[in-house]
């Protein structure tokens, strides 16, 4: 058993970054991450870790710099959120592409306007369609776990895709809690440097990123798809490799009480525990409530969602960001296709719950499980969505 | 003991989110759960900041605000202005402590209301005396523990070692054991 | 169709693994109509030429004296304009 240390989601991203032994860092601060930057840049100035840290003038500059960086070998990191991650947007699908295996921690965070500096997902779900693989931390042991999973799964050479970490601003960036980190050599010993064909050195030269027209376009496309594809295994495999080493299993999805579920709420990050912890309330006065926790948003899980969720009468997509105007909200839209797609057909309701940081409370879990036990009796859903804890 | 949670009060740059830190690592130390985190917002001097912790002896899931908090500890005597504020949601039974030199009459008769039980310690002297600064954090620290007992005496000057040079460290130390001296109930 | 192959078989990350391959690519079928063509006797040796021609398709040779490889001359007619002797003609390609 490792050590019990208190630290705030932050810290411990930068601490698992730390143990990673990463070559390069650039990053550029924003709340709610910055501290994430800070503890790394004090680790490389006091010697902790021997690392470039390049100190850039923006994000488009942090994710490019790391891109060059990955792409000569180098294990690289960055962090950002928010604004931050929107001005990385046409560098994320360039990272992705060239299949490069970038770490990069977000500390999810709204998107402006208004300007608010709390938590949702706007910014992450913007980056769906990236091609990063992206996994979200419930509390601050996961934050720390899944930083430690995922330069094993991005170097992983059947994978090579960037993967993003996401913890919630605030909620979890700045929260402290009981973290049992690894021993450093053990973490050493879980990411192995491992020589990457196709890297950029002088000696032997090869050309990364020429244009790729109609005649070659869709095919990139199609290996970065079945790269995905490999990743979805593979996310599994590193979960349960990790487990022999911490003690601590992963999959992609985590499942509470579905066994027996009328109704299962999915959900991702820090709503997760809330949400579990109030339909564990609620079994015990004998209400049949679930909680499905997506861990792995890309790849989707499908395939787990079906299984674990093929005795439910209705499944509550609860979404932390908008697709304002879109036939439903982003988790709705995945949950819709992966049932559509398949024979079974749960009603699928959707809430929108906790945009700008706007709390998520028990009370307001509650309230939504009840109206959903409702709907799953009459067998209906409602049309448009549910806005949790808004002013009507 | 099963889940335990603290709303600290104070005013930005008073040390009201490191009080609440220490406390979670002191219950750390003693191989419990623990939670803290500051009211999420732009910090400002002097302006009114909360920050809360939870401990428990099993994993903690939630990730939401104490809106209904076992035990309430306020730093800076101005804020009773708004004394609601100050009880708001605390338990039936819950535990009240206040920097104070004497809990005015109207704060004993709602405390008495409520069920809670009044500590009050004059943290603001402590403080001056000890750090000459306005330090109050560690003082209403120690009343808090002797109120409570909610962690031991000795997980909290772990605590304060592991987070402050040496000679800082002392100051707190001393801060802390005068104030859980001294702090009375009402 | 393409010479690439299927995206089971093409080298993944939009990489090009062999250096130096752009050669292979002839990129003088582009020509539209028109080729330089240099009289010799006209040419001062300035390198004007060479230095503008965008490809580089312009040869110098150990006397400085130029040449153009057709292989690559895209015939934009840079070399022709910036000739200071006027010793270059764009002349139709048959």
């Amino acid at each position: 058993m490792g050590k019990r240390l208190g630290l705030t989601g932050n810290e411990a991203v930068a601490y698992a970054v730390k143990q990673a032994d990463v070559d390069v860092i650039a990053a550029y601060p924003i709340t709610p991450q910055t501290v994430i930057v800070e503890r790394l840049s004090e680790y490389v100035a006091n010697g902790e870790l021997d690392a470039a840290f390049v100190p850039v003038e923006s994000e488009h500059s942090a994710l490019s710099t790391v891109v060059g960086a990955a792409a000569t070998g180098a294990r690289v990191f960055t962090a950002t959120c928010s604004q931050g991650l929107a001005l990385m947007w046409e560098i994320l699908y360039i990272a992705s592409a060239l299949r490069l295996p970038i770490v990069m921690s977000i500390a999810a965070r709204a998107l402006s306007a208004p300007i608010n500096i709390h938590c949702d997902y706007s910014d992450v779900m913007g980056t769906r369609d990236a091609g990063w693989i992206t996994l979200f931390a419930e509390n601050v042991q996961e934050a720390y776990d899944n930083i430690v999973q995922a330069f094993r799964i991005a170097e992983d050479p059947e994978v090579l895709l960037p993967v993003m970490c996401v913890h919630d601003g605030f909620i979890l960036s700045h929260c402290l809690e009981v973290v049992e980190v690894l021993e450093d050599e053990q973490v050493r010993n879980f990411l192995p440097r491992r020589d990457r064909p196709n890297v950029l050195d002088p000696s032997k030269p090869i050309t990364l990123g020429p244009v790729g027209l109609p005649d070659s376009y869709m095919e990139f496309k199609r290996q970065q798809d079945e790269a995905m594809k490999v990743a979805y295994r593979k996310v599994k495999e590193v979960g349960k490799l990790f487990g022999e080493l911490s003690g601590r299993y992963y999959d992609v999805v985590h499942a509470f009480g579905v066994e027996d579920a009328d109704v299962v709420a999915v959900c991702m990050g820090s709503a997760a525990g809330t949400t579990r912890y109030v339909a564990r309330k609620l079994r015990e006065k004998g209400l049949k409530v679930g909680v499905l926790k997506i861990r792995m948003f890309r790849p989707f899980p499908k395939n787990e969602v079906r299984e674990l969720l093929k005795g439910a009468k209705l499944v509550i997509a609860m979404d932390r960001a908008t697709s304002l105007g879109g036939a439903g909200h982003p988790l709705q839209m995945e949950l819709a296709t992966t049932f559509y797609t398949w024979r079974q057909k749960p009603l699928i309701m959707s809430v929108v719950y906790g945009l700008g940081g706007r709390d998520l409370t028990p009370m307001d879990i509650e309230r939504m499980f009840n109206i959903a036990l409702e709907y799953a009796k009459k067998g209906e859903v409602p049309e448009e969505a549910l806005w949790l804890g808004l002013r009507e | 003991m099963t889940l335990i949670e603290v709303r600290w009060h104070g005013r930005g740059g008073q040390g009201v989110v490191t009080a609440s830190e220490l406390l979670a690592n002191a219950a750390i130390f003693e191989g419990k759960y623990a939670q803290h985190f500051p009211e999420f917002g732009p910090e400002r001097a002097g302006a009114p900041v909360r920050a809360y912790t939870r401990i428990s002896d099993e994993p903690i899931e939630l990730h939401t605000g104490i809106y209904e908090p076992d035990i309430v500890v306020v730093i800076d005597p101005t804020l009773l202005v708004n004394m609601d504020i100050l009880l708001s949601g605390l338990k039936r039974g819950g535990v009240f402590v206040i920097n104070i030199s004497e809990p005015p009459s109207e704060l004993k008769e709602r405390c008495k209301e409520l069920g809670a039980k009044l500590y009050y310690v004059d943290a603001t002297k402590i403080a001056l005396e000890i750090f000459k600064r306005p330090f109050f954090n560690t003082p209403m620290l120690g009343a808090l523990l002797k109120a409570t007992g909610i962690v031991k005496l000795e997980s909290v000057h772990e605590a304060v070692k592991r987070r402050f040079k040496p000679e800082i460290a002392e100051l707190n130390i001393k801060a802390i054991s005068r104030a859980f001296e001294e702090v009375r109930s009402a | 169709m393409s010479c690439l192959g299927s995206w089971k078989e093409m080298p993944i990350a939009t990489l090009i693994p062999e250096p130096g391959n752009s050669v292979k690519y002839k990129t003088g079928s582009w020509r539209a109509g028109f080729k330089p063509v240099i009289d010799h006797s006209k040419c001062v040796k300035c390198l004007m030429c060479w230095i503008y021609c965008p490809e580089p398709a312009i040869v110098r040779k150990e006397d400085d004296s130029v040449e153009i490889n057709y292989d690559y001359c895209k015939g934009c007619g840079i070399c022709a304009k910036v000739c200071p002797r006027g010793a270059i003609q764009m002349v139709p390609e048959r």
